[in-house]
């Protein structure tokens, strides 16, 4: 798809978008690493233009699912950094109360149906939530992002082909990033595309470079048009990869992939490689781009700011919320 | 007043929901023309039609997925598991996400889902269809559960578990289908978190669940001639639990069996009996008498699995033992 037919608007939201990903989880990972958050954290630097490019093709009303690395696919369907900075700091203001943490993190008015910290987890109720849309008449989509370890799980075949069977408006979106957890996709799984996982369910199958947030976009499109014409679901591998290991404090070298190999692939680093595109034809100066990153620079200090100033939870808070009180 | 059978009282309570609120909806295996493997949903698909009555693959993380994601979005879904024990591949889904959805969220979502399922012996079902699994989902927060033993508080509350906005894990009992007994014509619903008396006496309290409330009466009928007057209750609800109900009659009569259908170790009757320790413990005159499965997986041969389920015997005898 060429530029000029998305609109100058629409690519400096993606550029910005994944500009805040990248700071957001760096920013995310520094503080783990000096003792500030609870818990654990995965990072999901490098994957940002797989989850973008998603993500722009959906509308406001859109829905989607994620997952335990679900930081940017949450950033790109319209979260703020700040509240998912105090949510990390588990505090009050964040999305969840500081009750869900970075692998739960949802706002059901940004489409936001949440992250699932269960492998897999997502798509069976990603298949719900477009069940709910198609009965209810609305054109209404669902995506749900799992990666090439979830490709794995009975969840993803059942999920896929009950949506297949009912012809439901949901795309699946594996980012394929190489590793489930620590273990590379050639000893997980015998075939080097996910998406050939589509024929065995009878629904279209396609992948994408993930590094190229233009092509995902692009593809993710084709499929949300496919869903909302009643056509049904799409299976769409974004091949991308993880810059950081499975989880903050995981070097991510050494033990089960190589120095090399990361280097290889950082020299794809999708934020660059846009930038230049976004240069070269003509979509925005250097002088732009560099004011975008300086205003993600400038939201991301405010979001720790905001973050450190809220108040945690109350005790009390533990009690609340694990029922509808009727 | 008439007298219909429990099957058809989970049925009338289902068509008239279904009637009341277009966002209910039915889905599970074999439920549309076959009428389900129980026949509760029968001639259900002639009325609502296949978008409402849907029939599912043989995929259990599937329809509890699927009916979550429904109810998260403003459905009120009823899915079918066939077996309780087939809850086991859809735990997850179950545990994982359902019940912790609301939660994790921070309390901004709501899923408004049934599962019905059903468990029991006595039809030589062996290991892997006989299981009553409902302390798995006591265990869990989050989960309302559900556990009928007469078709009048089968349609109470089947119609208040489907209005209910929280998970409902909805528990029936393959022997108690073909059960009869008196429904009225008029709507009622019977709110979540209210035992009912089955019977009421003075000399010792039985609280019983599903199936084992009907063995209970029984027991207790025998034991009349005994002079042996036995209070019966049923929770109905396992989640929330109406422990006022059975504190009030532990007090009565200081005296408690529990019974189910269950195997022993970590059963909701371990539950009721500490909570009666903690709570009425000064009142008690006697012991806490479980009479329970033994902690066998369920035997397939008749005799045995007999031998291995709770029945009127083992009741009154523990009630012998407490009373006489």
């Amino acid at each position: 798809m060429a530029v000029s037919e998305i609109g100058k608007d629409k690519l400096l939201h993606m550029y910005r978008k994944m500009g805040e990903i990248r700071v957001f989880e760096e920013t995310a990972a520094d503080l783990f690493m000096k003792g500030r958050l609870p818990g654990f954290l995965h990072s999901s630097v490098g994957q940002e233009a797989s989850s973008v490019g998603a993500c722009a093709a959906l509308r406001p009303e859109d829905y989607m699912t994620s997952t335990h690395r679900g930081h940017g696919d949450i950033i790109a369907k319209g979260a703020t950094l700040d509240r998912m900075m105090a949510e990390l700091f588990a505090k009050e203001t964040g999305y969840c109360k500081g009750k869900g943490g970075s692998m739960h993190i949802a706002d059901l008015d940004l489409g936001i149906l949440g992250a699932t910290g269960i492998v897999g987890a997502g798509l069976p109720y990603a298949v719900g939530a477009a069940l709910g849309f198609k009965m209810k008449g609305t054109d209404q989509v669902v995506l749900s992002f799992f990666g090439d370890g979830g490709s794995n799980t009975g969840a993803f075949h059942e999920a896929l082909n009950l949506a297949a069977v009912w012809d439901l408006p949901v795309i699946f979106l594996c980012h394929n990033n190489q590793y489930a957890e620590t273990t590379p996709q050639r000893v997980h799984q015998k075939i080097k595309d996910v998406a050939v996982r589509a024929q065995a369910h009878g629904i279209p199958g396609v992948t994408v470079d993930g590094m190229d947030v233009l092509a995902v976009y692009e593809t993710t499109k084709a499929a949300v048009e496919r869903a909302k014409k009643g056509e049904g679901p799409t299976l769409i591998e974004s091949k991308t990869y993880r810059f950081m290991g499975h989880f903050v404090g995981d070097p991510g070298v050494g033990i089960y992939r190589t120095r090399e190999e990361v280097e290889e692939w950082r020299k794809r680093d999708p934020i660059p490689n846009f930038r230049k595109v976004l240069i070269e034809a003509g979509v925005a100066t250097e002088a732009e781009l560099n004011q975008i990153d300086q205003d993600v620079a400038k939201e991301m200090e405010e979001a720790i700011r905001f973050a450190e100033a809220s108040p945690e939870p109350e005790l009390e808070e533990a009690l609340q919320d694990i029922f509808v009180e009727s | 007043m008439r007298e219909i059978t429990y099957r058809e009282a989970v049925r009338e309570a289902l068509r008239e929901e279904m009637r009341r609120d277009p966002s209910v909806f039915l889905l599970g295996e074999d439920i549309a023309e076959f009428g389900g493997s129980y026949k509760v949903t029968q001639g259900l698909l002639d009325e609502f039609g296949p978008e409402r009555v849907r029939n599912t693959p043989i995929s259990e993380a599937a329809i509890v997925g699927a009916a979550l994601g429904a109810a998260l979005v403003g459905m009120r879904p009823v899915a079918e598991i066939m077996y309780v024990d087939f809850m086991a591949i859809a735990m997850d889904q179950i545990v994982n996400q359902m019940a912790k959805i609301r939660y994790m969220f921070g309390g901004k979502a709501k899923a408004p889902a049934v599962i019905r399922t059903q468990g029991g012996t006595g039809r030589s079902s062996a290991a892997q269809h006989a299981q009553s699994l409902e302390a798995w989902f006591v265990h869990v927060p989050g989960l309302k559960v559900v556990q009928p033993s007469t078709p009048y508080d089968a349609k109470g509350l089947m119609k208040a578990s489907i209005r209910d906005d929280n998970p409902v894990i909805f528990l029936e009992h393959k022997l108690l289908y073909a059960e009869k007994g008196l429904v009225p014509e008029e709507e009622y619903v019977i709110p979540l978190g209210k035992a009912d008396i089955k019977r009421p006496g003075k000399d010792v309290t039985v609280v019983a669940t599903s199936r084992m409330v009907l063995k209970a009466l029984n027991a207790a009928k025998d034991l009349e001639q005994e002079g042996i007057d036995v209070e019966i209750i049923d929770p109905r609800t396992l989640t929330p639990l109406d422990e006022d109900t059975i504190l009030e009659s532990v007090k009565k009569t200081g005296k408690l069996v529990v019974v189910h259908e269950a195997v022993r170790r970590c059963g909701i009757g371990a539950e009721i009996a500490a909570t009666v320790a903690e709570k009425a413990f000064d009142y008690l005159d006697a012991p806490v008498k479980r009479v329970t499965a033994l902690d066998t997986p369920m035997p397939f041969n008749p005799k045995l699995e007999a031998f291995v389920t709770p029945d009127e015997d083992k009741i009154k005898r523990a009630i012998r033992e407490l009373v006489g």
